[in-house]
């Protein structure tokens, strides 16, 4: 994945210019050519990139990530308002908008905190130092005798003399810089970061007054509904919309390969949509969900190694007892609340888009060259999202309403149905796993060979110690290495891309090899891990949980799982239980330790582990995108069954203490071990092995009788 | 055929003139520009566009606009009172019993019209009375603490 490159608008900017004593406020004039030299790799330097200061106190934060329910909206904030020395409630996060925030590839990989939030505080803390020396001038008193307390710089003697940042900024631009890098505060000294700090945004959410892509109705806004195929690859034969057309007040759109129907209200819209009549050739895929595996093995590309150590045949030669097992992992859709929605409104040579998305700056280059637009001149404006998990990376419905609001001359939004998120969302790809490993007398894993089938390599590397290995690649979950023709529609990101498949078959096939060890599944872990950390989380994971693992089957339902996402370690524990005539599976507990280095805010980061868990149980259990002929057969949520009220186990947590190690990302780690830790409880339970993924009482069932 | 229609929403009198078959979701959304309640699976599966009428639950994208007439709506922007959230808002927020917030007006909705029917309900009750709502970012949990403070305060008295 490419690193986060930047870019920041600094044109026809207000600059304060501090030169001795006195202050100069200049303009700087921007070109082209000088933006497209700063946009480089890494965030910029520049801290005024990153803060404003306003007359009134406020804060703004500027980032070019998104907030979608992850909470950075308020973690970002905490960092700021720390190194800053300003309260938290003064903060004002801008997020996503492609004019005011520096460039940012996107929001995705659990990466904002980890990556984006080092930079935030080296500016915070800069920006700091340097309105301590603006006050030391002001007030006349040397920098090493003033403090800072809440926005505040005074001198701690009793005297008058203070001022505050907003005085000293003045809403303006500081044009001074240190030469050296001021140094961040040790966590030790922190009263804001690290501290359980409830979300910045619930107020505006529990209103209704939060606004979502769909909720920004420019004056004359109309909504678009666009003609789809019934199927992927299925193609247009003729279309009559002369019965759509009667309708009052539609506008019916034919350009090019979009057919649409607009109205000032979406149901109208979507009415006359129906009424259109539509011929297509039939799609020349011919695969379902009971073909598709070895449809993907067959179509596999040569693979690339992931990582190697040591000999594999000499491993063998070791081994007194070998394992090898196939596993697989079906289709499963994001399924976010909000559907794709973007608003476009074209105003002369500049356009306006808000719109669903975690990827604002490929928004505005897909729109720019949609509009044949310089990019300058499209702004995008990323309201709240509802849900992303890797689906709004991407989409269409950017695009479409860009060029429905060009042929229109109006506003337009397109918003997807449920129907269209299922069909045009770019799932987490099917996937095939082979391992083959062995132990050598003393229990001890001598050899791992890995073929991975479209899963994508994150998380794929073993972390037990292990002589010899090779970890195979064949194909990966994005358009790279051959992945995405081969699937009959899209594919891409979901939650935790490839990992949640890897620690799967991994996870599952580490207490296979525990039972042929005649050890329980904890035990075997500890004896055959060296990395202190991972041991360190399995234990803790186990200590809450509170129960001793036995030689699976035990009939307990405990299952186990451990794993290394991007650097946050952790581990899951559950039980199940499992009804033997139906073949369900509830899910009663579930413990997760994380050790995710430096916590910001404790009680965002248990919040993405229970929801990770929460989200997890549904590709676990129920979530498989059936399909047929380029068909997706699951159009909502009566047929595409993800996680309600009644199957929420009891949740317990454990931040992992590690403030040492800077912080790494929680938004996915915590559900990339939930096929593995369930399927390996239900094995548990009834002695019998799950394969696939998800774990329906169809299959559980198939394996009872 | 266009019919004007005549309803209290949120305490104020309103007039559509629209189609009456239209569902009431998308009056609430797009004629009268209140987009607290959510669209988010459209068949009735999911709960994100919960009102009431009447007191009663009612789901948005199923109700056509016609049922409404003569009636007492109310939604997610009718709750706060003088400036002031309603107890399950304050929960809510307290319990941060939501994350991206897309279903959250809906959840605070169904929560209302559950309260409405049981004051006290149990763990179970809350379970089996939401089961219709459904957050894909699974704050479920923290949904059903947030309902029991309320429940608990009303039980208390002090709601």
């Amino acid at each position: 994945m490419r690193d986060d490159a930047y870019s920041f608008t600094l044109d026809r900017r207000e600059f304060l210019k501090l030169v001795g004593g006195g202050i100069v406020v200049f303009f700087t004039t921007g070109d082209p050519s000088a933006l497209q030299q700063r946009r480089g790799r890494g965030y910029p330097e520049d801290f005024n990139a990153y803060l404003r200061i306003g007359e009134d106190g406020r804060v703004s934060c500027f980032t070019g990530k998104i907030e979608m329910g992850q909470g950075v909206h308020t973690s970002l904030a905490q960092m700021l308002a720390e190194e800053l020395d300003v309260p938290l409630e003064l903060v004002d996060m801008v997020m996503g908008d492609t004019d005011l925030c520096m460039y940012d590839s996107g929001t995705f990989g659990s990466r904002s905190t980890k990556y984006f939030g080092p930079p935030l505080r080296q500016a915070a803390a800069e920006a700091r130092a340097i309105l301590i020396q603006l006050a030391s001038e002001k007030l006349g008193v040397p920098k090493g005798k003033l403090r800072v307390k809440d926005g505040t710089i005074f001198v701690p003697d009793g005297s008058a003399k203070k001022v505050s940042y907003a005085e000293l900024a003045n809403g303006k631009r500081i044009e001074q810089h240190l030469g050296k890098k001021p140094p961040i505060k040790h966590y030790s000294k922190h009263t804001i970061s690290g501290k359980p700090t409830d979300r910045m945004d619930s107020r505006l959410k529990v209103t209704g007054e939060a606004k979502f892509a769909g909720d920004i109705l420019p004056a004359g806004t109309l909504h678009a509904k666009i003609l789809r195929p019934p199927a992927h690859g299925a193609t247009l034969k003729s279309a009559d919309t002369s019965e759509a057309k009667k309708i009052p007040d539609i506008q019916v759109i034919q350009d090019k390969d979009v057919i649409a129907v607009l109205h000032k209200h979406p149901d109208v819209a979507e009415t006359a949509l129906g009424l259109i009549k539509a011929k297509f050739e039939p799609s020349g895929s011919k695969l379902d969900n009971t073909t598709i595996f070895q449809h993907l093995k067959d179509s596999a590309p040569e693979g690339n190694v992931v990582t190697e150590e040591g000999n594999i045949q000499e491993g063998k030669r070791f081994s007194t007892k070998t394992f090898e097992k196939a596993y697989y992992n079906h289709y499963v859709a994001h399924a976010p609340s909000e559907p794709h929605t973007a608003v476009v409104n074209i105003q002369g040579d500049q356009a306006t888009v808000w719109a669903s998305t975690q990827s604002p700056f490929r928004a505005q280059r897909e729109v720019a060259q949609v509009l044949g637009f310089p990019q300058e001149k499209v702004r995008v404006i990323t309201p709240f999202v509802g849900c992303g998990f890797g689906g709004k990376n991407q989409g269409n419905q950017i695009t479409e309403a860009a060029r429905l609001a060009k042929l229109t001359g109006k506003p337009v939004q397109v918003a997807w149905t449920r129907k269209e998120e299922f069909l045009y969302d770019t799932f987490r790809p099917a996937a095939v796993i082979d391992i083959q490993s062995g132990l050598n007398n003393a229990n001890q894993i001598v050899f791992w060979e890995y073929h991975n089938y479209f899963a994508g390599d994150r998380s794929s590397q073993p972390f037990y110690k292990i002589p010899h290995y090779k970890v195979l690649s064949m194909g990966g979950w994005g358009g790279r290495s051959g992945g995405r023709s081969v699937h009959p529609f899209g594919v891409g990101a979901w939650r935790g891309p490839g990992s949640n498949t890897n620690v799967f078959a991994i996870e599952s096939h580490i207490d296979i090899m525990a039972e042929g060890a005649g050890m329980d599944p904890l035990e075997f872990r500890l004896h055959n891990l060296t990395d202190e950390r991972m041991k360190r989380v399995l234990r803790v994971a186990a200590d809450k949980f509170g129960q001793s693992f036995s030689k699976a089957p035990s009939g307990n339902g405990y299952g186990l799982a451990c794993t290394d996402y991007l650097g946050t370690y952790l581990a899951t524990m559950a039980e199940v239980n499992v009804n033997q005539k139906s073949g369900e599976v509830r899910v009663e507990r579930v413990v997760c330790a994380q050790d995710t280095g430096e916590v910001i805010n404790p009680e965002g980061v248990r919040m993405q582990i229970e929801g990770c868990i929460t989200m997890g149980l549904g590709y676990c259990l129920t979530e498989e995108i059936r399909f047929s002929n380029g068909r997706i057969l699951d159009e909502n949520f009566d047929t595409y069954e993800i996680p309600r009220f009644s199957w929420t186990p009891k949740i317990e947590t454990v931040l992992v203490d590690n403030p040492e190690m800077p912080p790494q990302g929680c938004g996915e780690p915590a559900i990339t071990s939930m096929g593995a830790v369930i399927a390996n409880a239900v094995y548990d339970a009834i002695g019998n092995r799950m394969f696939t993924l998800p774990m329906t009482p169809a299959r559980i069932k198939k394996t009872l009788s | 055929m266009r019919k004007k229609i005549q309803f209290n929403l949120n305490g104020k009198i309103v007039n559509v003139a629209s189609f009456p078959d239209r569902m009431l979701l998308w009056v609430l959304r797009s004629d009268l520009e209140l987009t607290g309640t959510k669209y988010s699976c459209g068949k009735g599966f999911c709960g994100a566009c919960t009102v009431l009428v009447n007191n009663e639950l009612v789901l948005s994208c199923q109700f056509p606009l016609k049922e409404a007439e003569g009636k007492k709506v109310l939604t997610i922007e009718g709750l706060k009172k003088n400036g002031k959230l309603h107890p399950l808002q304050a929960a809510f927020i307290q319990h941060n019993a939501l994350q991206c917030g897309h279903c959250t007006p809906g959840m605070i909705m169904g929560a209302y019209a559950l309260l409405l029917e049981n004051p006290e309900p149990s763990a179970r009750d809350i379970i089996d009375g939401m089961e219709g709502n459904l957050c894909r970012c699974g704050s479920y949990n923290r949904i059903i603490q947030a309902i029991q403070t309320v429940a608990r305060a009303i039980r208390g008295g002090t709601s």
